[in-house]
């Protein structure tokens, strides 16, 4: 208020007093009233449903039934003696393993591989983009026929170079195989970028003084860009757990029975988040499905947090 | 960092595009073909002439264009929800000084980790009551604010808005909403274009809610390809066609803001 006292005398002579009063209300409730949508929305939206799934997973609640019984810890009880959630859940993770290790592996890679003075640099950065554009259905369907058993390229290349053919769909590992590279081949690129970015924040200087003590690149690479990656290294590991541990769309795409929610014809590559779309919306045991819910975001939780202390440790 | 890279560095990058873009690349081989090229012992890797009729087929499969409009009309109507209540929410945490603003912030970052993906069966609970099952408000007021878009907009509002203009407004007696209005908005257009296209792309490509708050009288593009694919016997040859078919107009978009989706990403990375 100080800064410009006389410039406009007519806007800043108060008129008895009240537009001044005016404005101190204005300055002093307007931000409140510019962050309230997204709490109220987010509240309403987000948390409440989030909480509320606590509230229902303690019932037997059916889908179209009002008369839910109280079960108290009644699913929860039911879950962990559950064959067919343990092995949803380890399907998750091993699904999550094969995508997320290889993929922030090869990111680094094509990082430093685009870190380079390249021609085309703008190309070769939105080629690596492209199948983050496609959409994830599409790239369940096409990976569907390409993983076919009798029929996709994958196979037919396999028996080329004298591998032979793969069940893509019915061995245990090797569904889980197909989609991770799903996964990968939709989000390595994508990560390189973000490392990229990182990279490129590394001062000059650093490497500069490592080469004039005679550091060679492979040295330098590991003692001044790893170091250096090590935060943004964490931020693509903990994203990809959030939203690893919810994969849905691939399993529930790459069925040979298309429609289906049992991930595979004995559920060899049925997630969490697949059981728990089944348990609702097939068996419709909505309480039950609900307890799948919360078990799953306590198992994301974990995962996040025990993830950020291993990735700190190994990128030192 | 000044000299060129050798041939090693260009070759692997070559490879790993090529990569990328093949699965796409096949989506439009098979149905340019037909069927028959998947028993071929070696697939021809030049398109044939055979494309448009079974697009064609796709259009009279399922109800494309309304789900495209379907499509557009959600994702649009979520990219500028989430603009509009994100600029607001991220001017007043970057540039207004108000009490318990820390608290809040540090509330919005954490709500960016929770997977609200979980809380699908109240949800689901709550459109049925209200009716909204079915129509298109179901699958867009649940999107319509963003946590991340709060922090994009404050991280990027923080540098980009001088605080001595907003004073300099304040005291030519302009209020917080035309400060707001001409000087946060102008100097947000960037990163909110970023953010509305970010944030178009993801609600395009959403599955799993839609898939539960919709049906298949009303669905989105994602929704009409998984119908397409559903059946005992899938005719690949149509349903990549309709893959294509669907694919094509996210690809221009990209073709006409892949520069500034790279930009997105990578200033994403350094702030975040």
């Amino acid at each position: 208020m100080t800064r410009l006292p006389a410039r406009r005398p007519e806007a800043t002579a108060p008129v008895a007093g009240r537009p001044d009063r005016w404005a101190k209300l204005d300055l002093k409730v307007s931000p409140y009233v510019y962050v309230a949508p997204f709490f109220v929305v987010f509240a309403v939206v987000g948390l409440f449903p989030l909480l509320y799934t606590g509230y229902v997973s303690l019932f037997d609640w059916r889908l179209g039934d009002d008369t839910a019984k109280f079960l108290g810890a009644g699913n929860y009880g039911e879950l962990l003696a559950d064959p067919q959630f343990w092995n949803a859940l380890l399907n998750t993770v091993s699904i999550f393993l094969l995508s997320s290790v290889p993929q922030v592996v090869v990111a680094v890679a094509v990082a430093a591989l685009l870190n380079t003075n390249l021609r085309l640099r703008t190309g070769f950065r939105m080629g690596v983009l492209v199948p983050y554009v496609a959409s994830l259905v599409a790239v369940g369907i096409i990976f569907g026929n390409l993983f076919g058993v009798n029929y996709g390229l994958v196979n037919s290349l396999l028996e080329f170079v004298g591998i032979g053919r793969i069940d893509w769909q019915a061995d245990r590992l090797a569904s889980h195989i197909a989609i991770a590279t799903m996964v990968n081949w939709r989000w390595t690129g994508y990560n390189a970028l973000i490392v990229l970015a990182a990279m490129q924040a590394i001062p000059p200087e650093m490497n500069e003084a490592a080469m004039i003590d005679g550091a060679g690149p492979w040295r330098r690479f590991t003692s001044i860009t790893l170091p250096m990656l090590r935060p943004t290294i964490i931020f693509v590991v903990i994203t990809s757990t959030i939203g690893g541990l919810q994969i849905f769309t691939e399993p529930k795409l790459f069925s040979a029975m298309p429609g289906s929610d049992t991930g595979g014809s004995t559920g060899q590559f049925q997630t969490v988040t697949l059981y728990l779309y089944q348990s609702a919306f097939d068996n419709q045991r909505l309480g039950y499905a609900s307890a799948i819910a919360w078990v799953l975001f306590l198992v994301i939780v974990i995962a996040a947090v025990g993830n950020y202390f291993i990735t700190r440790r190994l990128a030192r | 960092m000044t000299r060129r890279p050798g041939f090693l560095v260009y070759g692997l990058l070559v490879a790993f595009v090529l990569g990328s873009a093949f699965p796409i690349y096949w989506s439009f081989l098979v149905p340019s073909h037909g069927n028959d090229i998947l028993t071929d012992k070696v697939p021809p890797l030049l398109p044939g002439g055979n494309f448009f009729s079974n697009a064609q087929q796709v259009l009279d499969t399922i109800p494309f264009w309304h789900a495209l409009l379907n499509s557009v009309i959600v994702s649009g109507s979520v990219a500028l929800s989430v603009v509009i209540f994100s600029t607001l929410a991220g001017f007043a945490f970057a540039k207004l000084a108000f009490r318990g603003s820390n608290v809040l912030f540090v509330l919005v970052v954490l709500t960016m980790a929770v997977p609200t993906q979980l809380g699908i069966i109240p949800l689901y609970m709550a459109m049925a009551d209200f009716g909204w099952a079915g129509h298109l408000q179901a699958v867009i007021v649940p999107n319509l604010v963003s946590a991340f878009g709060v922090f994009w907009m404050r991280q990027y509002l923080a540098d980009a808005v001088p605080s001595e203009l907003i004073e300099a407004a304040r005291s030519d007696g302009c209020s917080m909403i035309r400060v707001f209005w001409h000087v946060a908005v102008p100097a947000a257009r960037p990163a909110a274009a970023m953010l509305g296209l970010f944030t178009f792309m993801q609600s395009w490509n959403d599955f799993l809610w839609p898939l539960i708050a919709l049906d298949q009288n009303n669905p989105t593009i994602q929704l009409a390809l998984e119908q397409l694919q559903a059946g005992y016997y899938v005719n690949y040859a149509l349903v990549l066609a309709g893959t294509t078919l669907a694919t094509i107009p996210i690809f221009l978009l990209f073709v006409a803001v892949g520069r500034q989706l790279v930009a997105g990403i990578m200033q994403g990375a350094v702030k975040g």
